[in-house]
């Protein structure tokens, strides 16, 4: 399929599905414990004939099979790229280990296999290199999505992304764009040390020109990624590796609970699309709302629990664009805001968030805006749970949030 | 004009993968004493055929040969012997510390072990090691103490980096190994400006980088070979050619072609591509690099063909994109068992002594491991404070550090 047929389609998607979305917040009140619930709203497939018959002439069999099965995120994630490797001869992803072997996370595993060498490859260890023949190929018209191994070593590939991927809808009067996802993953939790756990997400979200997601659970990874794969800007996708195989709420001392046990771990088999730039209520609650997304929604989630404060946990999935509405309403209602994200604090994106919140909210709010986030300091080895900014901190500063 | 045909993209395979039989066909031998040594003042351009051939000493029969053949003592040779094997117990000691989760993370250096003990104690005390995470040998052969190493494997109290670091990324500036970073590649141009820096302020000292065969790809390793050329840098360039990076061969890295050494002669530098698991080979290449550096004749890049035979690291498994047993395939064989083999020949070592130095080793190791077990693991949570990870930061704390430092506390 061409590409612009998909993005002509895709658009108008994204439109429809925009009102559902706002209902998928609603849903997402009861915990999103009815997957078919969430299913519906962000997507279009399973039983919605209305957005079926509204996406020109998209059948059913495109739109994938109507069953759902629990997915970790890493699968979840490796199911949209063959969704999209399917549906779209333009779709190719390649990176480090990623063709043969099938990624060291496992993302594209058997996906060489299934669909060739000349659809997903091994390329040389060069970030640099990776990113740049992206914007080439996208330039040619293809929808590249390379991985990063980790989001730590995205940096040789920066130039590329900055002043390339970024930039050159712009200088060139849209003559030439970089519709391309750029994959990486990101955050810690799993003692990877200051090389292997950071959170970079500001840095792209302070790129013009640039698009940055980072999903919670499997079922937003997967329709979020297919979203980004069919977006025609650039478009960062964060994934948190702390949880691939299951939602990490911070207690590292627990036993790891599977995403199987998740309700947003039951993932449906085929193409669904999330739209970008839209936020989800996770938990819906009166005395405060929090900002939040990746990893940290599921610290969050239970901190509102451990500490009996009731929070309102926005994960806003997008980071740019930015679901400012879903923001807007609920510090209209709670008058209290809470940030938190597992990057340093300084010029992370809660600045961003506080500035928007403080500016759009201010005559709402009661109390000062507060963030949680890591130190300012590379990500220690050994001291990992004295950094990640886990459920006790995130709690204490809900209770004082709330008492201010 | 007849019609041009559809293009083709070629993504290179390795000759075996699992369940095949393994091939090396591909690696290209000399025989041993079969290359020539050149004068070390000879022009670039005479050295071409140095890419190409395989610097080679040791024979089966464990006999040195040949012009490389270095001048070097029995008793430097049992230093080096031993230093191998210290480095080979040392890594199976660390891989089981961490199978019982006594570190997080472990990476061996196998099967790799000359190059790095062959330069520790070929180089300069004033000279700068640029190293990878493989090179471990290096601190092993100039006696920095096991317990310290281990330490820092086990990020316990006494891990002189106070578990901010990964466990096997190492800082030894007193033995002349510059701080590991785990971002690949990025030390290679470093190296190289430590040595111009050597050679802006008349100093004697000269450095020596590494990098993968599969981190060349890296746009550092252009940085660094530019710059060293442009700049006639008294630098070592290694690429420690292991065949594997990761589940990638080396094909991956643009390697079917010209071998690496010759990337080299496009920069206008000398290539010299050297049997990496011959520890004579080692020494002797080491040394013609390093005398070709202090006598200001600029830089030379040195690869080493080996064979990575441990798993990547504790978070790879091999089985999946190689022959199971590859590496009893390999031609050049293993480091310890060349030189253990030309020791006997020669008449300065017996299978006895052999016998008795791997045992005070293993004995040695455990000891070490005993006493770093003692100052606490990972797994007990007998770690640097937590209030530590604000140090380093900067020289002199800011404000807003000393803020969260005391929000932290609590
Ligand atoms: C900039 C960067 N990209 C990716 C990685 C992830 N990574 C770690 S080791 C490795 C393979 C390196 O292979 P090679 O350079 O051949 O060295 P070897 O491990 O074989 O010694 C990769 C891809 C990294 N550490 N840094």
């Amino acid at each position: 399929m061409a590409a612009t047929q998909i993005t002509s389609d895709n658009d108008t998607v994204d439109n429809d599905t925009a009102d559902n979305d706002t209902a998928d917040n609603d849903t997402a009140d009861n915990n999103d414990t009815a997957d078919n619930d969430t299913a519906d709203n962000d997507t279009v497939d399973n039983d919605d004939t209305d957005e079926m018959s509204m996406t020109s002439g998209m059948t059913n069999e495109q739109a994938g099979e109507l069953t759902s099965r629990p997915m970790a995120m890493n699968i979840a994630i490796r199911s949209a790229l063959d969704v999209m490797l399917g549906r779209d001869d333009d779709v190719v992803t390649f990176g480090e280990d990623v063709g043969y072997f099938g990624g060291v996370f496992r993302c594209t595993d058997g996906l060489q296999q299934k669909y060739g060498v000349h659809r997903v490859f091994d390329t040389p260890i060069a970030e640099g290199g990776i990113i740049g023949v992206a914007v080439g190929m996208a330039a040619y018209g293809l929808r590249p999505v390379p991985e990063i191994q980790f989001a730590d070593y995205v940096y040789p590939g920066l130039d590329q992304l900055i002043s390339e991927a970024a930039r050159l809808r712009y200088r060139s009067g849209a003559e030439f764009t970089a519709a391309m996802t750029v994959r990486m993953p990101c955050g810690g939790g799993i003692h990877g040390g200051q090389t292997h756990s950071q959170s970079p997400e500001s840095i792209f979200t302070h790129v013009c020109g640039l698009k940055t997601v980072m999903p919670s659970n499997p079922y937003d990874a997967k329709g979020l990624l297919i979203a980004a794969i069919e977006d025609n800007d650039p478009v960062i996708f964060l994934e948190p590796k702390r949880i691939y195989n299951g939602p990490f709420d911070g207690h590292y001392e627990r036993p790891v609970v599977p995403w199987s046990s998740h309700p947003l771990g039951v993932v449906p088999d085929g193409y669904y699309r999330i739209p970008l730039g839209r936020a989800a209520i996770r938990r819906s609650g009166n005395d405060l709302t929090v900002l939040t997304y990746g990893t940290m929604v599921h610290v969050c989630e239970v901190a509102a629990q451990e500490s009996g404060v009731d929070a309102e946990v926005i994960d806003l999935r997008t980071l740019l664009p930015l679901d400012t509405d879903t923001i807007e309403a609920s510090v209209a209602k709670t008058g209290r805001c809470v940030i938190v994200h597992e990057a340093t604090l300084t010029s992370g994106f809660g600045a961003e968030l506080a500035a928007t919140v403080q500016a759009s909210c201010f005559y709402s709010l009661e109390a000062p805006i507060e963030r949680v986030t890591g130190w300012d300091t590379p990500y220690p080895h050994a001291q990992e749970w004295d950094y990640f900014p886990g459920p006790a901190r995130v709690g204490a500063a809900f209770k004082r949030v709330v008492a201010a | 004009m007849a019609e041009a045909p559809p293009l083709r993209f070629r993504v290179p395979e390795p000759l075996a993968r699992p369940g095949e039989q393994p091939d090396f066909s591909y690696v290209q031998i000399s025989d041993p004493g079969a290359v020539q040594r050149p004068d070390v003042a000879a022009a670039s351009a005479e050295l071409r055929d140095l890419s190409y051939s395989l610097i080679c000493v040791l024979g089966d029969d464990g006999v040195a040969v040949g012009q490389w053949a270095p001048e070097i003592r029995a008793e430097a040779l049992i230093v080096g012997l031993r230093a191998m094997m210290t480095t080979r117990a040392y890594d199976a000691r660390m891989l089981r510390a961490q199978r019982q989760g006594k570190t997080s993370f472990y990476i061996a250096s196998t099967g790799e072990e000359a190059i790095a003990v062959g330069q520790a104690l070929e180089l300069g005390q004033r000279d700068m090691f640029f190293p990878t995470y493989r090179q471990q040998g290096w601190l092993v052969a100039r006696g920095w103490p096991l317990v310290q190493m281990m330490c820092q494997v086990f990020s316990n109290e006494q891990d002189r980096l106070r578990g901010r670091q990964m466990p096997i990324m190492y800082s030894a500036k007193d033995v002349g190994f510059f701080s590991i970073s785990g971002n690949l590649g990025t030390q290679y141009i470093q190296a190289v400006g430590w040595a111009m820096a050597s050679a802006i302020k008349g100093d004697t000292a000269i450095a020596s980088g590494v990098v993968g065969e599969g981190a060349t790809a890296e746009a550092d390793f252009h940085h660094a070979l530019t710059f060293a050329s442009t700049y006639d840098a008294p630098v070592i360039l290694n690429v420690v050619n292991n065949q594997w990076a990761i589940s990638s061969f080396q094909g991956i890295a643009g390697g079917e072609g010209p071998s690496f050494a010759a990337r080299a002669i496009g920069y206008g530098i000398p290539g010299l591509r050297v049997d990496g698991n011959d520890y004579l080979a080692v020494v002797a290449a080491t040394r013609w690099a390093a005398e070709r550096a202090r006598s200001n004749h600029g830089p030379t890049v040195i690869e080493w063909v080996t064979y990575r035979a441990a798993a990547h690291s504790t978070s790879d498994d091999p089985s999946k994109y190689r022959p199971k047993d590859e590496w009893k395939s390999w031609p050049l064989g293993d480091p310890i068992d060349r030189l253990q083999r030309h020791l006997i020949a020669s008449g300065a070592w017996s299978h006895e002594q052999h016998a008795d130095l791997h045992a005070d080793i293993e004995r040695l190791v455990l000891e070490a491991a005993k006493e770093a077990e003692s100052y606490g693991t990972l797994l007990d949570g007998r770690v640097a404070s937590s209030k530590s990870i604000f140090d380093d930061v900067f020289e002199v704390m800011p404000p807003h550090l000393r803020r969260q430092q005391r929000e932290l506390e609590g």
